[in-house]
């Protein structure tokens, strides 16, 4: 039997309400950590994950406070512990990777210097050694010429590097435990795969245990040998990886891993109903009953334990497991959606380009453009009425900016923005007539921010009823309680304020708000990438309810490929703000045939431990566009030669209606798939 | 970096400009000017019209603008009229006690403000925090006129420790005023430091919730290094543009509590020459407090920005 190096025994953490009762947020886990082994913690936002991990390094967030249980380490008990003694645990036996490096990293300490305080207080080097130290561990990390990177502050590096230095932080210490909070959320997808590959291997490399706490089943599936599934501050399954993704044997897994978009299957995973239950609300019974497909009359009362099942290896917190042992349906079933558009073109984009460079005084003057280089350049695209297109690419792509050029708020340099075959936009919100302004909606990324806080719902959506169609009273109150069950929502939501609704909710009312104006185009910006997974397929499937409903036309951004291969007709793939691919999703998914496509394909993580990434280039961060030939010759590892550096790549079209832009031959590039 | 510093130098510079104009037509518009004040019922006929020749009020505004501003720039503000003497010399004393008073309370006060602020903000919600701040709260919300006052009748009066009122001529050495500013000093000090260890602690305290203090604390950092390694720099870098802000309210003269000390600074002669209508030393008054607060934020801003690493790479790169 290997040894355990972290015991979790009882544990329970919470806070005193207001009202001065006791609010659980962690409620009685106990689980074991085995050395050289990586453990993956799963659940969605508030059930618990992250409080456990840091009680794992004897840390209790300002305002809870351990209610009973204890977090054994070497035997002794680290929330009993003494400051003084956690100092010499922390960073040396146990380290932390944080979510956000970005925010993690002290902004006015020198990267080297941040890393050398941990060698400094957890290694008996002197001062020549601690430096070649830090070179080899931002070696380790595989992080580029490791002494100029020594000396740049945090905010001098990209996500990805600073992410990699937070690595190199916890390394330092040469840690028995690792324990990792959400470390790749927020990365691209490039970058994403590239940390849990540095992460694999650093597993091996030096058999550190680690805790993996993530939301993501994609990424927990590429690291852990074991999962644990929390739910609303419980432990709900407890086993092997692959057994837990490949037959989860509790409705809620199985619930979580039905409702993740795949690559391999197009069409709308299924949702799960509802959304966890808040700390504090939980009656008796089940805390997963009001959501269950396969709940029965004694989970209302009573709450099932924790059951170990020798066979699998597995616990599981239900009475009911045993209807789900012989279901393998999870990575099978998915609402197909319907091809509706019609061959109608509605908006036509036609070598549009935009800078964000600021011009300088004397051109102003002289009514010059200066920039020839702008961050979005030549962009042709046709969109047909009823269809849903998907511009996607990494973060600096340019997708979100084409957006705002489409909605008005942000100034073209070039190019034209025609309407319904005719009708010329302007790029300038002041410049567009209100029926313009009508025909083009907007739903944003975080409904927390798009919902005004003193609205209630009824005003927020109430607004462009008035605003377009001038309606009032009885008929104004009548269409918003149509708008809101249009969305799923009952009409006593409408004396509701924003802060009352959970974020699935929040975000219909956005989607309610969208549809009120009666738009033609509804440009979509990473409307679901805040949301929890389960709540992300049941927005998604609204979405495309409304679409086959109301004929609307969507322009979808969003950084997950697997979402996009779901919701989309068509497939826009952006590098630098330039046009790599365009074509239908089913042939852009199939037959990835542009390198850049390629790339970001390869990386996507899905939430099953057979399906690895593939590393096709290096995740490097561009700053700029390059001035000549293709946009993405830095990163390509199929360049050809000076073609590529000197000329722009023309358009190839295959058989399928797929547009490519790449020096390779076609046939070659079809040839060549690393598939 | 160069280029922002000299952007900023003739940013100012223009400001200065502006304020001159608008005092100057402030004081154009208003009705009567300095003869008519000067010569009160005699103001009319040959009298009024020597008066005038000898002001040089005789000619065109902007003539007048202009040949104010020249002399100006030199440090020539014209006459004083109460006293018919050079502004430059009823100036002078002035500054320098302003100076006097404003360093004694900007020494005092801002070391005490940052100690009282981290205290409160590293012992948050325990006995220390809550009894200093019920001080600072209290000391902030009581206007200086009444401190003032109670502070003359308590110490200067009952116990007859130091003199209530400042009686000295305006040109007295340093050593013969120190007695007589400690009252008004602490008068002074007791709001501005409370306002500023209020700031501090909200600040401290804000940090001290960041992400990369959890992250020293994680890391195994002990408290003290991780309060001034990780903390302290980060919190006080805001701090920097109050305490600018703070000197200038300083510089530019205390009013109230000058008045109630019967101290010669600054603040006291901008109430006594705005009721004597001395336009020419109200004007040249309100080009100097100009000054003082344009060139304390540039000197705030110019720091802020030499100390945070962010800012610094930021506009290189531009």
């Amino acid at each position: 039997m290997t040894e355990i190096i972290q015991k979790v025994k009882n544990l329970s953490i919470g806070f005193k309400s207001k009202k001065g009762e006791e609010i659980l947020i962690l409620r009685n886990i106990s689980t074991n950590i085995k050395k050289g082994e990586t453990v993956g913690i799963v659940g969605e936002s508030g059930s618990g994950k992250s409080t456990l991990a840091l009680a794992m390094m004897g840390y209790v967030k300002h305002g809870l406070y351990t209610i009973g249980g204890e977090c054994e380490f070497n035997s002794s008990n680290l929330l009993k512990m003494k400051n003084r003694d956690l100092e010499k645990i922390r960073g040396r036996k146990i380290a932390m990777i944080p979510q956000n490096a970005g925010q993690a990293l002290t902004p006015n300490l020198k990267i080297g210097y941040q890393i050398d305080e941990a060698l400094q207080l957890h290694s008996d080097l002197k001062e020549e050694e601690r430096e070649q130290k830090i070179s080899e561990l931002l070696n380790k990390v595989r992080l580029p010429s490791p002494e100029t990177i020594a000396l740049r502050y945090p905010h001098e590096l990209s996500g990805g590097q600073q992410q990699r230095v937070a690595v190199a932080m916890a390394l330092a210490g040469t840690p028995d435990l690792l324990l990792l909070d959400e470390p790749t959320t927020g990365l691209d997808v490039t970058t994403q795969a590239h940390v849990l590959e540095l992460l694999n291997f650093i597993a091996k490399d030096t058999g550190t245990s680690m805790v993996y706490v993530s939301h993501d089943l994609g990424a927990i599936a590429q690291v852990s040998d074991r999962i644990i599934v929390m739910y609303s501050g419980e432990i709900v399954l407890e086993g092997p990886s692959r057994d837990i993704l490949k037959k989860p044997i509790h409705p809620y897994t199985y619930g979580l891993l039905k409702s993740i978009p795949k690559l391999s299957l197009a069409g709308l995973p299924q949702s799960m109903p509802g959304s966890q239950p808040q700390p504090g609300t939980m009656h008796r019974g089940c805390s997963f009953f009001d959501r269950c497909n396969f709940s029965e009359e004694k989970c209302k009362n009573n709450s099932p334990q924790l059951e170990y099942l020798e066979e699998l290896k597995t616990s599981v917190r239900c009475f009911n497991y045993k209807s789900l042992m012989n279901d393998s349906q999870v990575n099978q079933t998915v609402n197909k959606i319907k091809m509706s558009f019609q061959d109608k073109e509605i908006l036509n984009l036609s070598e549009v380009s935009i800078s964000y460079a600021k011009q300088k005084l004397l051109d102003q003057v002289l009514n010059r453009i200066s920039d020839d280089n702008p961050t979005v350049k030549d962009i042709n695209i046709n969109i047909k009425k009823g269809e849903t297109i998907a511009l996607v690419g990494e973060s600096g792509s340019g997708k979100s900016t084409i957006l705002k050029s489409i909605a008005g708020l942000l100034r073209t340099k070039g190019g034209i923005i025609k309407f319904d075959q005719d009708r010329s936009l302007s790029s300038d919100l002041k410049e567009r007539d209100p029926n313009d302004l009508r025909i083009i909606q907007l739903i944003f990324q975080n409904p927390d921010e798009s919902l005004n806080p003193n609205h209630t719902v009824e005003e927020i959506i109430a607004q462009p009823l008035k605003l377009y169609f001038g309606l009032k009273g009885e008929e104004l109150k009548k269409n918003i309680i149509d708008l809101l069950q249009k969305v799923r929502l009952g009409e006593f939501y409408m004396s509701r304020y924003p802060r009352q609704l959970s974020g699935g909710e929040k975000q219909r009312v956005a989607v309610a708000r969208a549809f009120a104006a009666k738009p033609d185009i509804i440009l979509c910006d990473e409307v679901t990438s805040a949301l929890d997974v389960s709540v992300q397929a049941a927005v998604l499937n609204l979405l495309q309810q409304l679409k086959e409903d109301f004929g609307t036309t969507y322009i979808f951004v969003s950084h997950d490929l697997a979402v996009v291969r779901a919701i989309s007709d068509r497939v826009a793939v952006l590098y630098q703000g330039r046009l790599c691919e365009v074509g239908p999703s089913k042939d852009v998914y199939q037959f990835p045939s542009h390198p850049y496509t390629e790339v970001l394909l390869g990386a996507v993580l899905e939430p099953d431990p057979d399906i690895k990434p593939k590393l096709v280039a290096e995740d490097i961060v561009e700053e700029k566009p390059p001035q000549k030939g293709c946009s993405f010759q830095g990163r390509c590892s199929r360049i050809l030669g000076d073609i590529c550096k000197n000329e722009v790549p023309p358009w190839q079209i295959t058989n399928s209606g797929n547009s490519i832009r790449c020096h390779i031959p076609l046939k070659e590039l079809q040839k060549d798939q690393i598939n | 970096m160069l280029f922002l510093i000299i952007k900023r130098i003739l940013l100012g510079l223009i400001t200065l400009f502006i304020v001159s104009l608008i005092t100057f037509v402030g004081t154009e518009i208003l009705p009567g000017d300095a003869c008519t004040t000067y010569l009160e019922r005699q103001a009319f006929g040959e009298q009024l019209e020597a008066c005038y020749r000898r002001l040089g009020l005789n000619v065109p505004a902007y003539e007048r603008y202009v040949s104010w501003a020249v002399n100006a720039i030199q440090g020539d503000f014209g006459y004083s009229l109460s006293g018919e003497m050079p502004i430059k010399e009823v100036l002078g004393p002035r500054i320098k006690n302003s100076l006097v008073l404003a360093s004694a309370a900007i020494f005092i006060g801002i070391p005490i403000a940052l100690i009282l602020g981290i205290v409160t903000a590293l012992w948050r919600d325990k006995l220390p925090d809550v009894a200093i701040s019920t001080v600072t709260i209290f000391a902030m919300t009581i206007p200086e006129f009444i401190s003032a006052t109670l502070l003359i009748l308590i110490i200067a009066i009952w116990l007859e420790w130091l003199p209530g009122i400042v009686i000295v001529p305006t040109d007295v050495s340093f050593l013969e005023l120190l007695p007589n500013i400690i009252l008004p000093v602490i008068a002074i000090a007791m709001i501005m430091t409370a306002h500023m260890a209020r700031m501090v602690r909200s600040s401290v305290i804000q940090v001290m919730a960041s992400e990369y203090v959890q992250m020293a604390i994680l890391k195994g950092v002990p408290y003290w290094k991780m309060v001034f390694k990780h903390v302290l720099p980060n919190a006080l870098l805001p701090a920097i543009n109050v305490v600018a802000l703070t000197i200038a309210w300083l510089l530019g003269g205390v009013v109230v509590t000058e008045v109630v000390f019967n101290y010669p600074g600054l603040g006291r002669l901008v109430i006594e020459s705005i009721s004597n209508r001395d336009l020419p030393t109200v004007q040249a008054l309100a080009i100097i407090l100009a000054s003082i607060y344009v060139s304390i934020n540039l000197l705030a801003d110019l720091m802020t920005l030499m100390l945070n690493p962010r800012l610094k790479t930021l506009q290189i790169r531009k």
